[in-house]
């Protein structure tokens, strides 16, 4: 146990990812191949939070694809809490999602038909443990609460403001309370003023149940709220002051 | 309750049933719902209908008979029939029917209308099983009665009675009877329904038949011995009779009462069954387009809930238990719209058949859910299975997943597909009654399905190519209208083509049974000479024929010809005997059975020609070759196998009669006039017994003639062809809007299958056009575009409809009805027309979202 305590709790070495870039997908060849990802490593301890940042293109939304384990890569491994997810086939590496991981989306991915509380809700039903129904649901409502939305629990998204349904994304990313949260340009589809409240709640959910944060944006003030900032180019990582400055510690 | 994974898990349906009814209420299931509620609603409203004549015939055969046993014949039935049942000591009873003409009035000086009945003269006991029912007037519900009329009585159907313009207390006549009516007839347990009799009912004590003078030499009467007790005397009566029949007497059980009927019943399953698998098909092609739109909708759902961790089983499970739920929904829906369908079936066959139907059983309420399982299991499930494919990364990246989960087939997609097409095998063979024919309608049905399905495919691309060519050559405006309409029409080819496809086939039904039933009826009366006889008097006897003569040259209708008939069995061809086990052919083993009408002349009728060998009164002949020749119809002739040269012998009047086949004959048996299958010449039959029939023209006016010839011979049978004939017409009517009935589920099915069409691309078109009209387009260009696009497919529909409807009329005015056929311009006018306007409103009304939504929430939503 104490083992795994003082493991990272990510840890990817020399990740790669190459698609094809031919019309004729059956047909593959080196010369037709698109490098988006080029010998990645990362290293990521428990309770950090990491933003990746880069231009557009650079390959962010696809190295947090592969290291949340929403797809593959074509080299390279990557170790999720101990585990090597690319040993695990598609339905253990959706458990282990289930398990561990939490997300939040740019464009806040609510189900249309689901209230604010069934959105928070989901998680933990889709989760195969002994959580109740009952226990469910208190949950759901103690994380509305938190982020403010007690009276709009029984609302679907389409009758929620963006700042509202990034919340109630941010209450379903903690109610399963992941070891991991990757949110992907959280802050991208609202306005400065309530990305500001969105991300407030965000990095105090954070700190109180210790989760640990990688973030992938374009807005440098957010990605200075992070302990360590890396910046992707062209596929690769390329150091910035703030990433030496954690790597030292 | 805690949350586990499995197929029962609480988590796993609470899930399910909650976007089920989620998807509900966004609209995302209806056109799915009622494709199912369609298909099984069609199938039980056929299913409950057959099911109900079925129920009648199985657990009331009893009293479909009047009787556990009947011995039927067309002689008087030998004493050992009577005398074996007395052994076995059963209850019995007798009837006797036939059709003779009843004459309204109290007496000879004041005798009013007469019309043709169906007299039944019944016996003491009548009816063993069941009862008869009896009103004091007409338009009064009868009640059940244990009475029978009395001697001297009468008990009248209430169509006769109106007929007659009598009353009950009346008088009427029928042949030398004078006999008073008591009470008006409203049931009959074995009386069949109005498609097996040409007259209303009469009935009569049996005691006064021989006083009617009515049944004679020639004449056609029914003789039934009834037969009630215990199942095993029954058995006994049964088994000891049956040694003894003579030919033409049969035994009929409840189990095989009213073979008629039966006959009837098993073409209406067929013949509507199967019209109703033809919307079941598109229902289920509706089903399969707006599942496919589901699973596509759905996309963003399961890889939201595969990012969360739901694995492939669960993502399968919480769909799969979502459509089981909806075809549970659907089913008990279809079959409650099923049964309410059914009175309408009912009200339009029903009564030809059998009058009073059963409750019926709940064997069309299995098949409506099976249907419902069926349709969903097999047409709705396969693309929602795919959505277990759904990759988790599409949360992040959408467009480069969009195709994966529609390439690759998994085995449960394809078992789904097999259970859906057994669903459809298994329901032709149920509808067909039989795995072979099952098997023959099933490949007439695909080909039938590929013909229509090419042409519908080169029509719709030969419509597009034909207004590019048009538009671009010839038009002078620029309208884009034109080209945004043809866009959308073969922007999904495959979806226009089934559209065509299913409203050809409801318009071609319609079609058909409007506008080239009316051509064939009107082509077939319009065939016969204005003066084709409209009366036929029959059991004129030997001693009557010079009065006869005489009164209608009184009456000025001086060329009215008698024809003799002498009845004869046939017992030997070629001096091998004939029985009814000799033929596979069911009309050759009925005509074996039954007694031949056989005639005499000495010239050819009007209407006959020799086909092969020679008339006798031909002067080519010289000798006479046979002692006794035959000419015979060459249809009959065929259908027993005869040819020229052939010993035919006969038993006439209990003695053995045989003639060589001398010549064949064709017959024009639709000129009206009497007919014979076997002619003699002249004074070869005259010394058996003989009654003469005769036909003729009798104008409107001139009815007054015949009231006055029953009156002077009251044994004389007249009837009314016409009246015949309206019955006929009534007949095809009522069976040709019960299968229009039937089809109107097709075109639901086809009006769903647009709606599933139009909602599949509906995500498309509002993108387009609010895209067009923030560039400027008006909305009336818009409309114009969509009314392009609807006009067109239902044009194209009408056209297809109305060649195959074309096609099938000439096939049937060639084949069945021996006449032209004249293509019907109205017939295209209005597929075309019809087609277009119904369609094209349809199609609008359906699409009127994607020009009044307001441009900037559509570009704001998608």
């Amino acid at each position: 146990m104490k083992d795994s305590v003082n493991q990272p709790i990510l840890l990817v070495e020399g990740l790669g990812k190459t698609v094809a870039n031919h019309a004729n997908h059956k047909q593959v060849l080196a010369e037709d191949a698109l490098v988006i990802l080029h010998d990645i490593d990362l290293c990521i301890q428990r309770g950090d939070s990491v933003a990746i940042v880069g231009p557009s293109g650079s390959g962010k939304s696809t190295l947090l694809g592969l290291i949340a384990g929403l797809d593959v890569p074509t080299c390279g491994t990557i170790h999720l809490d101990g585990k090597n997810i690319l040993q695990l086939n598609e339905d253990e590496r959706a458990a282990l999602r289930g398990e561990k991981i939490g997300f939040v989306f740019q464009s806040f991915q609510l189900l249309p038909s689901f209230t604010a509380l069934e959105n928070v809700m989901l998680p933990l039903e889709l989760q195969e443990n002994n959580t109740t129904y009952a226990q469910a649901r208190q949950q759901a409502e103690e994380l509305l609460a938190r982020v403010g939305l007690s009276e709009r629990e029984h609302h679907y998204p389409g009758q929620l403001s963006g700042g509202e349904q990034q919340r109630v994304a941010i209450a379903r990313a903690f109610v399963s309370k992941p070891s991991l949260l990757f949110a992907d340009e959280p802050t991208g589809n609202l306005d400065t003023h309530t990305g500001q409240q969105v991300i407030d709640f965000m990095f105090e959910l954070n700190r109180e149940q210790g989760t640990t944060l990688v973030l992938v944006t374009h807005d440098h003030v957010l990605a200075n709220r992070c302990a360590r900032v890396l910046e992707l180019q062209d596929g690769q990582f390329c150091s910035t002051a703030k990433t030496a400055k954690v790597e030292q510690g | 309750m805690a949350f586990s994974s499995g197929f029962f898990s609480p988590g796993t349906w609470r899930l399910s049933l909650r976007m089920l009814g989620r998807d509900w209420r966004a609209g995302e299931l209806r056109v799915l719902l009622i494709a199912v509620v369609i298909a099984v609603a069609c199938v039980t409203s056929v299913g409950f209908f057959t099911d109900r004549i079925q129920q009648a015939l199985n657990h009331q055969g009893g009293e479909l008979l009047g009787a556990d046993l009947r011995v039927v014949a067309g002689h008087p039935l030998p004493a050992r029939v009577r005398d074996i049942a007395v052994n076995y000591g059963l209850r019995s009873a007798e009837t006797r029917s036939f059709r003779s003409m009843v004459q309204a009035g109290d007496s000879e000086d004041a005798l009013g209308q007469s019309r043709l009945a169906e007299i039944k003269a019944v016996s003491l006991g009548y009816p063993l099983r069941g009862a008869l029912k009896v009103a004091p007037t007409r338009f009064v519900k009868g009640h059940v009665t244990q009475d029978l009329p009395k001697p001297g009585e009468v008990w009248v159907g209430p169509q006769l009675l109106q007929q007659l313009e009598s009353n009950v207390g009346d008088s009427l006549q029928l042949g030398y009877l004078l006999l008073r009516i008591t009470a008006v007839l409203t049931y009959e347990p074995d009386r069949s329904g109005d498609m097996f009799s040409i007259a209303p009912r009469l009935l009569i004590n049996l005691d006064d038949l021989p006083a009617s003078g009515l049944i004679q030499e020639g004449s056609q009467v029914h003789y039934r011995y009834l037969v009630a007790g215990e199942p095993g005397a029954i058995a006994g009566y049964r088994q000891a009779l049956t040694p003894h029949l003579q030919r033409g007497e049969n035994i009929e059980g409840a189990e095989d009462a009213r073979p008629e009927v039966r006959f009837a019943m098993q073409r209406a399953q067929q013949f509507l069954g199967l019209a109703a698998v033809v919307a079941v098909m598109l229902a289920c092609v509706a089903i399969a387009m707006a599942a496919r739109r589901y699973a596509q909708r759905h996309l963003d759902t399961c890889a939201m809930l595969r990012c969360f961790g739901a694995s492939q089983r669960r993502i399968n499970h919480i769909f799969l238990l979502q459509l089981l739920a909806l075809s549970l929904i659907a089913g008990p829906l279809g079959i409650v719209g099923g049964f309410l369908a059914q009175e309408g079936l009912v009200m339009l066959l029903g009564q030809l058949v059998i009058a009073e139907l059963p409750a019926p059983s709940w064997t069309p309420v299995w098949v409506g859910l099976l249907v419902a399982m069926g349709g969903v299991l097999g047409f709705a499930l396969p693309p929602v299975l795919q959505l277990r494919d759904v990759p988790a990364l599409r949360v992040l990246r959408r467009v480069a997943v969009q195709s994966a989960i529609t390439r690759r087939l998994q085995p449960a997609t394809i078992l789904a597909y097999c259970i859906g097409f057994i669903m459809l095998v298994l329901l032709v063979i149920y509808q067909a009654g039989d795995v072979v024919l099952g098997g023959i309608l099933l490949s007439g049905l695909l080909l039938a399905s590929v013909l229509l399905w090419t042409a519908a495919t080169v029509l719709t691309w030969g419509l597009k190519y034909f207004l590019q060519y048009f538009l671009t050559h010839f038009s002078q405006s620029k309208s884009s209208a034109w080209h945004l309409g043809l866009a959308n029409l073969t922007r999904n080819r495959r979806a226009s083509t089934l559209q065509v496809m299913a409203f050809g086939v409801g318009l071609m039904v319609l079609l058909l049974l409007t506008i080239v039933r009316g051509d064939l009826l009107q082509g077939w009366a319009k065939g016969m000479p204005e003066d084709a006889p409209n009366r036929f008097v029959i059991n004129i006897q030997t001693q009557q024929v010079a009065e006869i003569r005489n009164f209608f040259a009184q009456k000025g209708m001086a060329d009215v010809e008698l024809f003799p008939m002498v009845r004869g069995r046939l017992t030997a061809i070629n001096g091998a005997s004939v029985s009814e086990q000799r033929y596979e052919d069911t009309r050759a083993r009925g005509l074996a059975a039954r007694e031949f009408n056989l005639s005499w002349a000495d010239r050819l009728q009007v209407g006959n020609t020799i086909v092969q060998g020679y008339w006798w009164g031909d002067g080519s002949r010289t000798t006479n070759r046979f002692p006794y020749e035959f000419s015979v119809e060459e249809g009959i002739a065929r259908t027993l196998g005869l040819a020229l040269g052939d010993q035919l012998t006969y038993e006439i009047a209990g003695e053995s009669f045989t003639a060589t086949v001398t010549s064949l004959r064709s017959v024009h048996w639709d000129n009206f006039r009497a007919n014979f299958f076997m002619l003699t010449p002249p004074g070869v039959l005259e010394a058996y017994p003989a009654s003469y029939i005769t036909s003729f023209f009798l104008p409107a006016e001139k009815n007054g003639t015949l009231d006055e010839l029953v009156n002077a011979f009251p044994n004389l049978t007249v009837i009314d062809l016409t009246a015949i004939m309206d019955q006929v017409k009534l007949i095809i009517e009522r069976v040709s809007m019960a299968v229009e009935f039937v089809f109107l589920f097709t075109l639901a099915a086809g009006l769903l299958v647009m709606s599933a069409a139009i909602q599949s691309t509906l995500d498309v078109r509002l993108h387009e056009n609010a895209v067009l009209r923030a560039l400027g387009a008006r909305r009336r260009r818009l409309w114009q575009s969509l009314a392009v696009e609807f006009f067109s497919l239902g044009a194209l529909a009408g056209l297809l409809a109305a060649f195959f409807a074309s096609v099938l009329g000439f096939v049937i005015a060639d084949q069945v009805l021996n006449m032209e056929y004249l293509l019907n311009p109205w017939l295209w006018m209005l597929g075309l027309l019809g087609g277009g306007v119904g369609v094209g409103l349809a199609g609008i009304i359906g699409t009127r979202q994607v020009v009044n939504s307001p441009p900037l929430a559509v570009l704001r939503k998608l």
